[in-house]
């Protein structure tokens, strides 16, 4: 049971082959069993999860059949669920139960979809290893003295361990498709105003986007589908119409235009991991593609752009955290300004400390220019290389990441060292086009991942290329051994 | 160019972050490491590139002004560390 995809849990449910209470009882035992190892969850809520698969169950009885109606999922834990811990992975945030439901929540909801808890993440979804969580690292289950890549790492691990068929992450600069690319998944970060950011914890306003994790680039279809659409409580929510992006997973890939950036080829990338790249190439070529060399000049600047604008939107977003409405507040304070001192130094982990100093440097006064608008100049340039190239190609393909996952605590003396980690993905971010990574191999038994970029709104090409790629690989069908 | 322990202090207040002081020299050296890495924008010409706040560069959308939204402040206040009597209690702050 645990090892079936979304679209295959559709099908036993409208068979009748079991009942979304009869899953998720068989998933919340395995989580039980198995996620000690892993530390993928923060928060299981079998409870709610055992009413709402009944509710479900009633739904079906009633005669509804929609494809996530009983479906299991999760939600990275900066999702706002009612009632229910929402942690950010930050002891800030330990005892904060949200006073209302995330617009994703409420719509995977409304779908049928039963949520079997809170899902591990790197402390307010700075890192890329998920080893700055509060609640300590996730464990990557191809290998459990590695990292699983982050900032959505306990999504990774818990779709890629069978804990889940599907999970929602959130991607600022790279934290849905990295993860998924070290773990063996597809993922998908739609375009910036896709997916509402309403009740998602901010961590860099103008880059965060909400996305789906799961085995399948048919899955990642089935839940943007409920995820994605207008929301009148985000003012960032594009009101754009819906592709329907499951009717388009079937079209041929026949005369598609497949750029390849040399700077994705260049210094720094694993050998071994361009070989895979180069072989999916040759696989989407026999599925009727063509390639065509490309470059994007400036992507060589993309991380000290993100450096500063990501960190100067955190220390703007962070300072909520001041210990008087929510979250975790100091022992007694001598002052106003003590209080605020002591319950931010207590609450908040190093690495969430050292981008909130930075970005405060970089919006503080006399530096402004030099650091904020400058990156923001870089962000057009890096933006108008994109649009160049989406006038020559359909799609943009490269590897996800220039390494394998590595061994926890290998990168946690130098934090620019896991910065750097991140250069193939932050660019999408920046310029707010959908990106998707899908597996492509294996390296030494760990994961590989190729990365799909497509031009704004264009997420159901991304869907369709990985769908058909999927038909003729078997690298995503492979599960971790253990589970 | 490289923060002296003063600036980080300064940094650190502004951003109201309590530092021990046997914390500064190794928040200065890895601030430091970061700048670094940040300053390689300064070799980026961008001589009269117009900076893109927000990707889609759309501008915020309004609505008509309407009350939508009903009172929450009990469940609100609820998650707050300190009430009374709806209000949210902070150390004194006037003598």
């Amino acid at each position: 049971m645990h090892q079936l995809t979304l679209a295959g849990i559709a099908r036993a449910l409208a068979a009748k082959t079991f009942s979304a209470e009869e899953l998720t009882r068989t998933l919340l035992t395995r989580i039980e069993q198995l996620d000690p190892q892993l530390n993928a969850f923060v928060t299981v809520t079998a409870d709610q999860a055992l009413e709402q698969a009944r509710a479900a169950d009633a739904r079906r009885a009633a005669g509804e059949n929609g494809p996530l109606l009983g479906a299991p999922i999760a939600h990275k834990d900066l999702f706002c669920t009612l009632g229910i811990r929402t942690s950010c992975g930050s002891k800030i945030l330990d005892a904060f139960k949200a006073p209302y439901d995330a617009t994703v929540v409420q719509r995977l909801a409304d779908a049928g979809a039963v949520s079997l808890g809170k899902l591990n993440m790197d402390e307010f979804a700075m890192g890329s290893a998920n080893e700055s969580s509060y609640y300590g690292p996730v464990k990557n289950p191809w290998d459990l003295s590695r990292v699983p890549g982050g900032s959505s790492g306990g999504s990774a691990a818990a779709v890629a361990a069978r804990l889940l068929p599907a999970a929602t992450g959130t991607d600022t600069g790279g934290s849905i498709r990295q993860p998924a690319a070290l773990t063996n998944l597809t993922g998908l970060k739609p375009t910036y105003g896709r997916v509402s950011r309403w009740g998602m914890i901010a961590y860099a306003s103008s880059l965060d986007q909400g996305g789906p994790m799961a085995r399948t680039a048919e899955d990642c279809a089935l839940m943007l589908g409920a995820m994605a659409g207008f929301d009148p409580k985000d003012s960032t929510s594009v009101d754009q119409p819906l592709d329907d992006y499951l009717a388009a997973l079937g079209k041929p890939l026949n005369g598609l235009r497949i750029g390849l950036p040399k700077e994705y080829f260049g210094e720094g990338l694993d050998a071994r991991i361009a070989d895979a790249v180069m072989a999916a190439v040759e696989e989407l070529k026999k599925l009727g593609a063509t390639v065509k060399d490309i470059s994007l000049p400036n992507m060589q600047h993309a991380i000290p752009s993100y450096y500063v604008i990501a960190p100067a939107e955190a220390s703007s977003n962070l300072s909520r955290f001041d210990g008087v409405r929510f979250g975790y507040r100091c022992e007694n304070p001598v002052d106003l300004t003590d209080l605020y001192k002591r319950s931010r130094a207590e609450g908040f982990g190093d690495e969430v400390k050292r981008r909130i100093m930075v970005g405060t440097y970089a919006l503080s006064a006399g530096y402004y220019d030099a650091y904020y608008i400058k990156a923001q100049q870089i962000r057009r340039l890096i933006k108008n290389d994109f649009v160049s190239a989406f006038e020559e190609v359909d799609v943009i393909l490269g590897p996800t990441t220039p390494n394998l996952a590595w061994k926890l605590g290998e990168k946690n003396a130098d934090p620019v060292s896991a910065y750097l980690e991140d250069i193939y993905t932050i660019t999408a971010n920046l310029a707010g086009i959908p990106g998707l990574s899908m597996p492509a191999g294996f390296v030494d038994g760990l994961p590989v991942g190729v990365q799909l970029l497509a031009p704004y709104f264009q997420e159901s090409r991304l869907l369709n290329v990985a769908h058909q790629y999927q038909q003729v690989t078997e690298w995503h069908k492979q599960a971790p051994s253990g589970f | 160019m490289a923060l002296e322990r003063s600036e980080v202090e300064k940094i650190a207040h502004l951003a109201r972050l309590g530092l021990n002081d046997a914390d500064l020299p190794r928040t200065t050296e890895t601030l430091n490491t970061i700048l670094g890495l940040i300053d390689r924008m300064q070799a980026v010409d961008t001589q009269g590139i117009e900076p893109l706040a927000h990707p889609l560069e759309t501008s915020q959308r309004l609505r008509a002004d309407e009350v939508t939204e009903s009172n929450q402040r009990d469940a609100y206040q609820a998650i707050a560390p300190a009430v009374e009597e709806g209000l949210y209690l902070v150390p004194r702050v006037i003598e």
